[in-house]
């Protein structure tokens, strides 16, 4: 029984009616940004204008874009990175030499990661200007490897749990210790996992906006703080917000679109076979 | 030697024991003893302060306070509103996100052209940082004046509603649930995708019609995991802040306070670092009990 073509038209339109709404704000943000002001606050709002760069130079001209980016990739990198290599080890002793913990100390990691930060948030802050971390790089990337972590044990744990143990014994047979056997014959075969993991890490680092709000000021401010900063109505600012949300926005939206074959394996939580 | 052969078995799963945990145990406790810090040193210094009296515009207010701070703030009306808002926001995008994200993984599974397009648009808003969408709604979609969606709704003869100070609330429900719609559709998706095909076309030739074989063959199937968008989700839904801050900051009055938004604004705009602690304490009691279930419904999926 082959689904008759008015049928397959009508999928067609729904889904191609349903992805279009969806992302329309988006669109609608990145050709506000190429209006003038007043184009775009003209009512009803134009979808033909004349473009301009305008409020890019002017948005440029304001806060040095480049400076915000670098921070952004510096600790959503860094903390991504440092995450691996704790959880790593962790996860690949969880899942080949388990006890009887080893399930206690899986969900306990999931359940810190349901504290409200806010709930902490004023420890974390004395302790940070305690320590001359306030405002730093280095105290972002502590904080977003801490807050990373427990995720990032969870995904690589159901990735390395899918390595079938003979691999690792043969190597075993071959004289390659605990370190050896992770590092040659583990992390090669679960690389897409580790791939997966590290990418979404990338992305909640990337978009967090609640640490990197309230614990920076302007050296070691991402990208998140860029955009806050144009947040305030002053006159006309349609179009200039809308260029700083597109520079804030196109690169991890290009990176998540690139991957998102990849990512999607490691959002399952082994949920999905 | 004899005394070996002697006690061969404790005296061997002894030493195999020390041996294995030997092995393993730098290697794991790295991440559990940092995270153990991170759990407990800020929870013991909140739990510290919500019993001081410790105001930072009021310096003569100091030392010990009792419950005080808790008297106070579990007498307070915001409180308890803030606690509703946030199950209203909670289990509003819940609702739509679980329900909307099965409907939208069964028709993008379907072939049509374009297919492979549609889908990287709708996954897009994943992607974006929640500010940014804050903002682009506010400002480019919903402002009662400038934005499309009001042109629009005066373009078919309704006046346009001013959404953050008519229904802040909904509206607040219905950005989050444009962020996370995605990320439902994503995983159920794939999860549909997974589903035997052969299995599907076996019910249709038994009769089943598309609504029989939906709720009997996909539904049962997604189980899972629609419990990992459910628990993932509610981890972030729970903390939200960043879109609140952005679009309302709470209000009107306080009609958008959740309980994380609650505790920055005494803490933070109020300078009530006792008060904002008790808050803390309380949000993480509940973030506890929350949990508790979350992952006890989940350690049955568990296989360690």
């Amino acid at each position: 029984m082959r689904p008759s073509i008015a049928k397959k038209i009508a999928i067609a339109l729904l889904g191609w009616g349903i992805a279009i709404v969806m992302f329309f704000p988006i669109f609608w943000m990145f050709i506000t940004g190429f209006k003038s002001e007043v184009d775009a606050v003209s009512t009803p709002p134009h979808l033909f204008f004349h473009p301009t760069l305008q409020s890019y130079a002017e948005v440029q001209s304001r806060a040095n874009y480049w400076l915000f980016a670098m921070n952004s990739v510096i600790i959503s990198v860094g903390g991504t990175v440092l995450a691996l290599l704790l959880a790593i080890p962790a996860a690949y002793v969880m899942a080949f030499f388990p006890t009887h913990r080893t399930r206690g100390t899986l969900l306990w990691m999931l359940s810190t990661k349901m504290l409200p930060p806010v709930g902490v948030l004023i420890p974390i802050y004395l302790i940070l200007r305690a320590t001359g971390l306030l405002d730093t790089r280095t105290g972002l990337v502590l904080i977003y490897m801490l807050m990373n972590l427990p995720i990032v044990v969870w995904m690589l744990f159901t990735f390395f749990k899918e390595v079938p143990r003979e691999i690792l014994e043969a190597g075993r047979m071959d004289g390659a210790g605990r370190m050896g056997e992770l590092r040659h014959v583990l992390m090669p075969l679960s690389l897409p996992g580790i791939a997966s993991t590290g990418l979404l890490s990338l992305i909640l680092c990337w978009n967090e906006a609640f640490w990197s709000l309230n614990l920076t000021s302007s050296r070691a401010a991402p990208l998140t703080a860029f955009i806050a900063s144009f947040s305030s109505p002053e006159g006309l600012f349609f179009a200039k917000l809308s260029a700083a949300s597109t520079l804030a926005v196109a690169p991890i939206l290009i990176f998540g679109w690139l991957s998102q074959r990849q990512l999607v394996r490691g959002l399952t939580f082994g949920a999905v076979k | 030697m004899s005394t070996t052969i002697a006690t061969p078995t404790p005296g061997r799963r002894f030493a195999r024991k020390t041996s294995r945990s030997g092995v393993t145990l730098p290697l794991i406790a790295p991440a559990v003893v940092i995270l153990l810090i991170w759990s407990i040193v800020p929870l013991v210094m909140t739990l510290w302060y919500s019993f001081q009296h410790y105001n930072l515009v009021d310096p003569t207010q100091t030392g010990f306070a009792g419950f005080d701070n808790y008297q106070y703030l579990l007498t307070d009306p915001d409180f308890w509103s803030s606690l509703i808002n946030t199950l209203i926001l909670v289990g509003g995008v819940l609702l739509i996100t679980v329900c909307g994200g099965t409907l939208l993984a069964v028709l993008y599974d379907q072939d049509f052209f374009g297919r492979g397009v549609a889908r990287l648009l709708v996954i897009a808003p994943f992607f974006v940082m929640p500010t940014v969408s804050a903002l682009v709604w506010k400002n480019l979609m919903l402002h009662p004046i400038y934005g499309v969606v009001s042109s629009l709704l005066r373009g078919v003869g309704i006046t346009p509603v001013d959404w953050f100070s008519q229904v802040p609330l909904l509206t607040v429900v219905g950005i989050v649930s444009w962020e996370w719609l995605p990320f439902a559709v994503l995983i159920l998706l794939t999860a549909v995708q997974s589903l035997d095909h052969e299995q599907r076309e076996a019910a249709r030739m038994d009769g089943a019609g598309a609504i029989a074989s939906f709720f009997y063959i996909t539904l049962p199937h997604l189980r899972r995991a629609i419990g990992v968008v459910v628990m993932i989700e509610m981890i972030f839904l729970l903390t939200i802040f960043a879109e609140i801050i952005v679009t309302t900051s709470g209000g009107p009055g306080v009609a958008t306070t959740n309980l994380a938004f609650l505790i920055y604004a005494r803490a933070l705009l109020q300078f009530d670092v006792g008060g904002g602690s008790a808050g803390g304490v309380i949000a993480i009691i509940l973030a506890n009990i929350v949990a508790f279930f979350l992952v006890r419904s989940f350690a049955r999926n568990l296989e360690v």
